[in-house]
Parts: structure tokens; sequence; C-alpha cells
């Protein structure tokens, strides 16, 4: 068995009056990512009743919770844990839950494959990318492809995911003149990062290419393409695939 | 029942309570700024309180009832008219058939939310009604409203029919009826034009310059223009870390306050992004957040501090104060049969 820390060693501290914040580590490793999608699947499976929801991070799951509900509770259970408050009330039965989960296992990761058309007008800066890493835009994509990217956590928009993962030979600072709008599906390079612009926005990211798969989908739920945990591929197609692929989805 | 849109005015949207449950999709929760004016405009019209209701902000619409309506408004006061009569906030409103809805100057706080018996009935988008302007999703056609839009209301709960019907029968052809009772004055929030807002320390708190922690209570802090519905940006003193730390993004919340490497704080309001990962120096204390969405550009704000503990004490308080609220309107209709 694995060494775990003690849950005494699991901070749980308040964000604001009606959430707190659960921190498994201190830096982005793949180790602390399980932790985190431990707590935040089981939590999805089984919401405390007073839960509003739950938002896995890369090193800490966020739940919120509703104090009048946490009230109700505390009042069911003989009014004890009133006296100290809603806070230490819902920290102390996550610290509960935590020791029971300890020799669980999270649910296998899918693996999401997505085809990108690299270059041209939808992958604007391949070229820097290749030639500020001393490559052949052909050498980038074929870097760019051959990873299995493990997906962190979303945020910053609908649907967008933090992959970990990327090789250091492709990594491409910022553009320092950020583009006004990006279009949804836009591949992209920031630093060691590599992402797809889900919704069209304004971004600093060096563009590589574009998918012509939905990263989000309001009118489904789940509304993304990808999740916490999932493995993403991305492989290459060409101008006239894309073209076929969107004739589909129409 | 519908109301037309004959003027948008600056930034009317449809809003309910928030988009919960996909906060981690990255899907922003949006909603109404100052909650809890649109949790009592829908409960005086005899709504569940999170029916999705408009946000209007600062320079109002102008809005024609095409059938009788019962509204009502709360919130900041953009001096509202119905047919040209002074509407008051914080009570049920008739609003006749054909009637119009104007507004005027802000004279206090800069949104006014207005409900209608039976909500307004737009599809819900992941679990709501709001408006996601950016995704362009939810609310009226995922946008803020237009000339000529018109919005249909959902179907009356039994107690809303009551009040109308009660209403009713004091209304003249032209002008509309108010309920003589309003909302007790004591359970709403402060509003101020310069507020005073509660603040608890934050998780990075400590790693602030002990100087920036006495500015963080001691200083004003005017609201830049850039301020919207994302966030409330400040200037003032610069706050300043000890020294600067990496920070690995995390979940955010409404009220959270970050501090970017420029020192000028900002307060993430109903459309931020879901994660962020500047240092968060403070938390607004949830009862304190209506004071916020009703600060004007460039208002003065000063912060004080309280603990966790207080601000869970006061939210009870406030929320105790609704419940009152909800059951003195129940006994109004059972007293009314």
């Amino acid at each position: 068995m694995t060494d775990l820390p003690s849950i005494a060693e699991i901070p749980i501290t308040p964000l604001g009056d009606s959430a707190l914040i659960v921190k498994f580590g201190d830096s982005i490793q793949k180790e602390t990512h399980l932790k985190v999608r431990q707590l935040a699947e089981h939590l999805d499976r089984h919401p405390f009743p007073w839960m509003v929801e739950v938002v896995p991070a890369f090193t800490s799951v966020t739940i919120y919770y509703d104090v009048m509900k946490l009230m109700t509770e505390g009042a069911k259970q003989g009014g004890e844990s009133l006296t100290e408050g809603p806070f230490q009330m819902a920290a102390a039965l996550v610290s509960e839950l935590l020791l029971t989960l300890r020799d669980v296992n999270a649910p296998p990761a899918r693996i999401i494959e997505i085809p990108v058309c690299y270059g041209g007008d939808w992958g604007p800066d391949l070229e820097t990318v290749a030639s500020r890493n001393g490559l052949t835009p052909k050498e980038v994509i074929e870097i760019h492809t051959s990873a299995d990217y493990l997906v962190f956590m979303l945020g910053f928009a609908p649907g967008f995911a933090y992959l970990g993962g990327m090789s250091p030979h492709i990594a491409t600072p910022r553009r320092e003149t950020p583009r006004l709008s990006i279009p949804a599906g836009t591949v992209g390079i920031a630093g060691d990062q590599t992402g797809v612009y889900p919704i069209d926005t304004p971004g600093g990211w060096q563009l590589i290419g574009k998918t012509p798969i939905e990263l989000f989908k309001p009118q489904q739920m789940p509304p993304t393409l990808l999740q916490a945990g999932d493995i993403v591929r991305f492989y290459s197609i060409t101008r006239e695939q894309f073209e076929a692929w969107e004739e589909l989805e129409r | 029942m519908s109301l037309l849109i004959e003027k948008p005015g600056l930034l009317t949207t449809v809003q309910d309570l928030g988009r919960f449950g996909v906060q981690k999709y990255g899907v922003i929760v949006s909603g109404a700024m100052d909650a809890f004016a649109l949790r009592l405009a829908n409960l005086l019209v005899g709504n569940a309180e999170g029916e999705a209701g408009l946000e209007i902000t600062l320079l109002g619409p102008v809005i024609r009832f095409e059938q009788t309506a019962l509204i009502s408004l709360c919130g900041g006061d953009l001096s509202p008219k119905l047919n040209g009569i002074p509407v008051p906030l914080w009570r049920t409103v008739l609003a006749p058939k054909g009637s119009t809805l104007t507004f005027g100057p802000a004279k206090l706080g800069c949104r006014a939310y207005l409900a209608v018996g039976g909500g307004i009935d737009v599809p819900v988008r992941m679990n709501s009604r709001s408006t996601y302007l950016r995704a362009g999703i939810g609310g009226y056609e995922g946008r803020s409203l237009v000339a000529g839009d018109q919005l249909s209301f959902g179907e009356m709960t039994p107690r809303g029919s009551h009040l109308l019907a009660s209403l009713a029968r004091e209304a003249s052809k032209e002008s509309g009826a108010f309920s003589r009772w309003a909302v007790f004055p004591e359970i709403l929030p402060k509003y101020a034009a310069n507020p005073i807002v509660q603040l608890i320390p934050g998780e990075e708190y400590d790693l602030f310059q002990e100087q920036s922690q006495l500015d963080l209570w001691q200083e004003q802090f005017a609201v830049l223009p850039q301020s919207d519905r994302m966030g409330y940006r400040f200037k003032g003193r610069q706050l300043q870390m000890n020294q600067s730390k990496e920070m690995i993004s995390s979940a955010v919340t409404m009220g959270t306050v970050q501090v970017p490497p420029d020192g000028n704080p900002i307060i993430l309001m109903a459309d931020r992004q879901t994660t962020g990962g500047y240092p968060k120096i403070a938390q607004v204390a949830s009862v304190d957040l209506p004071l916020l969405a009703q600060t004007n550009l460039g208002a003065r704000v000063r912060f004080r501090k309280i603990t966790l503990q207080e601000a869970q004490r006061q939210l009870i308080e406030r929320e105790n104060a609704i419940q009152t609220l909800r059951n003195g309107l129940e006994q109004l209709e059972t007293s009314k049969r």
C-alpha cells in the first residue's frame, strides 16, 4: 500500500461562508490528481444533503454548501455540532468521509481522441512554434500527436480542459498581443500547456490547428466532451477530412 | 401572458438564482447579481424564489404589459413608473393590461429586479434560465434584451392568483394598484451609495504585507469603470504580498477578493470564471453581496473585517428573516380566502 497522508494532514479551509476547500497537495501531480478525482467522483454519486455542488481543481476539491440545510442536518443529529458553526460541521463530515475513501479507487480513465487539422488558416502559429523550437511543422505535429494528455481540471471557459503531459520540446510562450477572437475548436499552445478553445474567446495562445469536434455541448448533460480525469490523444486529419466532418455534424 | 420590450435600456437580461451543478465543467454560475432582491421580488408575486426575472441595469427599459400582470420591483431604485405613476419598491403591484413600465434616474443602487407572476418563461438550459452572455446560452436567446422582444410568463401559483385577485378589486383600468403592505425595511440589506462591505480574511490573507492588511480595513477603494457582472475592480492603496507566490488555480466563488500582481483588488461577481489563480486576500460575507451588486461605478467602498462565525451568524439571521416573510405571505393568502 502506498503512503497516503493521514487525514489530519489534509487541510480543509473555508472559502467564504458558504464553501470549503479540501487541499490534497501543493504541486500538480498525478498522485494528487487521483485523490482529487476520487473525492469529487464520490461526492457526485453520494452528495451530502447540504451540498450545492463540487468543483475539482488541480490539487483541491471545493465543496459549496447551503448553510441553512447544514443547520437542519445538525438539528437532526441532536444539535451538538450546531454550536461550532456550519463550517466546522461541514469540515468534520468531510474529514469523516475522507477516512472511508482511503482504499477506494477511482474508476479507470476514459480515452478521448480528438482529430485536429494542423497548420493553414486554422493554425497560423504552427510555423512560429516550429521555428522557436528548431523543428519543422511536421515534427511539431508528430510530437503533439504522440502524447497522452491528462485532463487535470476544467475551467477558464465551459469545456476548457487543463491538460498535462505536453512535451517541453514544443513549449512556446504566449503571443505578446492576444487575438481578439479565437474561434471555437482552435488548438493552441501556451508555455508548456496545450488546450482547445471550446467557445469563441479572446486569447494569447499560439494557434496550431483546429478540431471539427464540439467540446462544449450545452444541450447535453454533461455539457462537455472532456471531463477531469480523461486521457486525451490528438490525431492529425486533412482539411478535406475536417470539412467532411463538419458536413456530417450539420 | 407576456410583456413587450419597447426599449431595452442599458443591459436588461433574464436571470434566476444561477446555474449550479455545472461549474465542474467550466460553466459559469451567472444569475442575479443581487440575489436577495430577485428572491424577494419573486416571493412578492407568489412565485418560488428561484423563478426567472429581469435584471435591469442603471438605465432601465420601457416595458409594455400585454395582459394584466402581477409584478414586483426590488433592489436598486431606478425611479420606476407605471403609466407615469411612481411604483414603490418591495411591494406587490398590479400592472393593468396595456400599461407601460418606465424608469428614470438611479436614486439608489444600479440594478432593479422585475419579477412577474408565473416567472419569465424561457427554456431551462443546464439547470437554469439565467443568461450566460459570453456563451450565448440561456435567458432569452442567450443575449440581453432588445426592442421588440416578447417574453412570456409561466403559470401563476395559487398564491399569485389570490394576490392578483385582491389587487384587481382596487385597480382602475389605467392605473395599477399596489399592496398596502411592504417588506419590513429592517430585513433589507443596508444599501448605500458608498457602502461598507464586510469581509472574511481569505486563504492568502497572511501572505500580504502588514501595511496592506491594514490598508484593506482602513482605506477607501474606488469602483473602477471596468467593473461589470464578472467582477468589480477597485483602485485604492495597492495591496502587496510579502513575496510573490506561485498559485495553483482552484475554484473561486461570488465575493472572492483576488489580488493580481498589480495590487488592485478584484471582487468576483455573478459572471466570474469558475476557477482562479490569484491570491485570495478575503471573501465578502454573503449577506453583503447585495450591497456590492448595487454599487455604482466610481463609488467608494470601505471594508470591515469579520470572522467566519459572524458571517455565518448573519447569514442565518438573514435567511430566517426571509423565512418569516415567506410565512407572512402565506398567512396573507389564507386570511384572504
